[in-house]
């Protein structure tokens, strides 16, 4: 029988290009040590940019204003959909306009200490150094920052730091930022800098001669699969967060660009650690197609409870104080309601498996603002939470003025990703990514405001930086489409989708998406054990087996089919959710969004084991169902010294 | 809850359409107008029958890509956008048309699927600030008062979803062109581009087979984001005020 829970451990992976020396010049000697493509040149190279987000499209605006000859992919109709537009909170900057005693290294700080000692010390403080002048940019392309009267920008606190550094535009930050970066990748459009791509979808990787050369990418209007060469191939698609099934991801927010990288040599980074949103709308029913967060705001002035008894189904206003139980007050006295997202989203967990959850069910905790309306008044709560209320009500259909909010936590951000170096590249030369495609910048937990942050810098500042390095060092030959290797990817590709056209079985590809996401929020979701995963383990080649004998999926491939461009992605679901488990599994020590239950103290917080797991597990792929092979990268701490959280 | 649906059915750009009937039952009131088509979608596929296409994905009312007309509303009878209306506000037993976005400058790709490119392309003849990666001043150098910081808010909630295309009889897109325009307008950041942004989104909303405005006022009715009909005479405005200017420090 085969051990799904097998696995190689190969040579360590370094990180070959971060300078040494002190930690605040790094970036700057990085920048003089890259060797510069002259401006002339640069219009005969091309780079491929695949998605449209923060990163992407900052990225394919920049590297188009320098002069390179840029090719640039979306799934969505337009390249101003991409799903950064629904981040809500704010962007992290170290500006100390407060003067509260902020500074790059506090933010720096922060984040490491926030990834729980899981991310990498220069490329963290390389963010925290650039944070300055994506405000900067922001601001000049006209993104319309909430403002005090004076004039200036206003910010404000979140999760987790004790300095005011979180700048906003309403409660709609990622929206704006994004036409930001949408206007000035538009005007390169306009100028022919950049050719777009929209409905068009990365379906695979080209490499030739072991550096990544082009992409094959389909058509999703005519279905046409093509292949687009370049100098560079750049991956700004996103995170992972949807193998779960049910995540506030966008529905078409998909891995399979970053899996098809992955297959074709690029290592895998540390996909168990995925960060669960404590703030959720919970699902009303098994038609729930997607969770809808609401900001962790929220928690400033509401209280969080359950009943004190088990499968008490009386209305909440009818359940007395003391038959109540406001378990993060009780459980964490000092920080209360605003323990941060992971020890949060835990304890809802727990107390719903103890069978007090509330609605339906089971699967939910109240979120009390009574209080707050009596303290504060209606109209303060208004005014604070005003637009979070209304859409509260719009879903659930219920007053939050008048009934306690119902919430659940959900699968929100991935911090794993593709492996990439100092300069993002993966381990496959000429293979970029950036954003949240990429593992780099938040180790185990990604602090608030803290996603767009790195978006921007990957797109803007770092990525057009450091690819002049390889353009320059690397000179190549055009590749000819009818390349040997351009021609077996094609051939790859158009089999698979003729194959999942081919089943014709008796099962939908969402009902494969469906049990395969309950199956991983069940045993690696917000708490995981030994037993669980191996159980998963064992059950996802089942599933994967399942899939391709019972899917059924119309229609054919030359045609607008979304059927067949869900089940497609559902394919590298089927094995990206194996990684995931797998590296869950070989993890016994519990770290930011990872949770193993064997690895608790006494008092049941998360206990971390530095002494074994003080490294990033980059993943290499043998082979469907086959071992993969683990390549570790120590961390190293000079500059903040890892301690044990504590909220109590 | 059990619907009648008669959704609007064409194979691809070049095919004619036609409404085809389909009842749908089970669904719950908690629904989602999309997840009700989801419902459908899923029994169309195992009954051999191919599901209705339409565009969709954040499904939290914010990155634009739904958008159906529904009972002859764009985003239906709730002001907000389709993936953000729910069933409950219909009744039990209701007959629901569902139909793509109906204008000259939306060509039908499929289904309830419609080619809203032209929007990207007034935004990409001027709808931005020219400010290259790198080159920005300190983000105090310039305080902006927050007045106009509000108001340049409020009209770029636009989510470029297109209802108000299609709620205009003329299928005009000026309170899309007008959102843009008084967006970067009203701040420091976009006066040195006033004029020659004005001038060029209007010439290119005009080319890209957009109607005339007749000031019917449908547009700011069915937007889900509440942009206001005002923008539309701020836009007038700054048109003229172009004309009459020139096309300031760009040429």
């Amino acid at each position: 029988m085969t051990d799904y829970t097998a696995y190689g451990v190969g040579d360590p992976v370094a990180d070959t290009k971060a300078p040494d020396g002190p930690i605040a010049e790094r970036w700057d000697r990085r920048r003089f040590e890259a060797k510069l493509v002259n401006p002339a040149n640069r219009r005969k190279h091309t780079v491929i940019v695949v998605g449209t987000g923060l990163a992407g499209g900052a990225a394919g605006a920049t590297l188009a204003e320098q002069g390179y000859r840029v090719v640039q992919f979306c799934y969505q109709d337009s390249p101003r959909r991409a799903h950064s537009i629904a981040a809500q909170g704010g962007i992290n900057a170290a500006k100390n306009y407060r003067n509260d005693g902020d500074s790059v290294h506090r933010l720096f700080y922060d984040t490491v200490k926030g990834g729980d000692f899981r991310a990498r010390e220069s490329n963290v403080h390389r963010l925290a150094q650039i944070s300055l002048q994506i405000i900067d940019q922001c601001v000049a392309q006209g993104v319309p920052f909430a403002r005090e009267y004076g004039g200036l920008l206003d910010t404000r606190s979140f999760g987790g730091v004790q300095v005011s550094r979180t700048f906003y535009a309403r409660g709609q930050t990622g929206q704006q930022l994004l036409l930001g970066a949408y206007q000035a990748l538009s005007r390169q459009i306009d100028a022919g800098t950049v050719e777009m791509h929209p409905r068009t979808e990365m379906l695979d990787l080209v490499v030739v001669d072991g550096r990544a050369r082009g992409v094959v990418a389909r058509d999703l209007v005519t279905g046409r699969v093509d292949t687009y060469f370049a100098d560079a191939v750049v991956l700004a698609s996103g995170g992972y967060g949807n193998v779960f099934y049910l995540s506030t991801n966008a529905k078409n927010s998909n891995a399979t660009a970053v899996w098809r990288a992955h297959r074709r040599g690029a290592l895998f980074a540390n996909p168990c650690f995925t960060q669960i949103h404590p703030t959720c709308i919970p699902r009303s029913g098994d038609h729930q197609s997607k969770l809808t967060l609401m900001s962790e705001s929220l928690r400033n002035d509401g209280r969080i409870w359950v009943p004190v008894a088990k499968g008490d189904t009386r209305p909440p206003n009818e359940i007395p104080e003391d038959e109540r139980d406001y378990y993060l007050e009780r459980m964490y006295p000092s920080f209360g309601n605003l323990v941060p997202r992971d020890i949060a989203s835990r304890a809802a967990k727990n107390v719903c498996d103890e069978g007090r959850g509330v609605g339906p069910g089971g699967q939910g905790v109240y979120l009390d603002f009574a209080d707050a309306i009596r303290r504060m008044g209606r109209a303060a709560v208004d005014a604070k939470y005003g637009n979070l209320f209304e859409m509260y009500e719009r879903i659930t259909a219920e007053d939050p003025y008048q009934v306690p909010m119902r919430i659940y936590p959900a699968i929100h951000y991935t911090m794993g990703g593709l492996w990439v170096d100092y300069d993002l590249q993966t381990t496959v030369p000429g293979l970029f990514a950036i954003g949240e495609a990429n593992f780099s910048d938040h180790g185990a937990n990604r602090l608030g405001a803290s996603a767009l942050m790195q978006g921007l810098a990957d797109g803007y500042f770092v990525l057009p930086a450091t690819i002049n390095d390889y353009l320059a060092r690397h000179p190549h030959d055009e590749v000819l489409a009818d390349h040997p290797a351009a021609v077996a990817v094609v051939a790859e590709v158009t089999a698979r989708l003729d194959r999942l056209l081919a089943v014709d079985g008796d099962r939908t590809p969402d009902s494969f998406h469906r049990e395969l996401g309950e199956l991983l929020w069940d045993e690696c979701g917000m708490a995981r054990n030994e037993a669980g995963l191996r159980k998963a383990l064992g059950r996802i080649p089942e599933l994967r087996e399942e899939f391709w004998r019972r899917v059924k999926v119309p229609g054919t491939g030359a045609e607008l089919n979304q059927s067949l461009e869900k089940a497609n992605r559902i394919v590298d679901y089927l094995e990206l959710a194996e990684l995931t488990c797998l590296d869950a599994l070989h993890r016994t020590e519990s770290c930011g969004g990872h949770f193993r239950e064997e690895s608790q103290t006494p008092d049941g917080e998360a206990a971390r084991r530095d002494e074994l797991f003080s490294y990033t597990a980059a993943w290499e792929f043998t082979g469907t169902g086959r071992p993969p092979v683990l390549h570790k990268e120590d961390l190293v701490f000079e500059h903040v010294h890892p301690t044990q959280r504590s909220y109590t | 809850m059990k619907f009648t649906l008669r959704v609007w059915r064409q194979r691809d750009a070049a095919a004619a359409g036609a409404m085809t009937t389909y009842e749908v039952d089970g669904v719950s009131a908690d629904m989602s107008f999309l997840e009700m088509l989801d419902h459908l979608n899923e029994r169309l596929i195992l009954s051999g029958d191919t599901p209705v296409a339409f565009d969709h994905d954040c499904r939290e009312g914010i990155c634009g890509a739904c958008g159906v007309v529904i009972n002859g509303q764009a985003h239906g009878p709730e002001r907000t956008t389709a993936c953000q209306l729910h069933m409950r506000h219909f009744r039990d037993g209701d007959t629901i048309d569902v139909e793509p976005w109906r204008a000259e400058a939306f060509p039908v790709v499929r289904d309830l699927v419609v080619d809203r490119s032209a929007f990207d392309r007034v935004i990409a003849s001027g709808g931005y600030v020219s400010v290259p990666t790198g080159s920005a001043p300190e983000a105090h150098a310039t305080p902006v008062p927050k007045a106009a910081a509000d108001l340049a808010f409020d009209h770029a909630a636009c989510i470029g979803c297109g209802a108000c295309v299609a709620a205009c009889p003329n299928g005009s897109a000026m309170l899309f062109t007008a959102a843009k325009v008084v967006h970067l307008n009203a701040l420091p950041q976009g006066a040195p581009e006033r004029e020659s942004r004005v001038l060029d989104m209007v010439d290119t909303m005009d080319a890209q087979g957009f109607g005339g405005c007749t000031n019917t006022g449908e547009c700011a009715t069915a937007c889900p984001k509440g942009i206001p009909l005002s923008a539309i005479g701020t836009l007038n405005r700054e048109y003229l005020r172009a004309t009459v200017k020139g096309r300031g420090n760009r040429d």
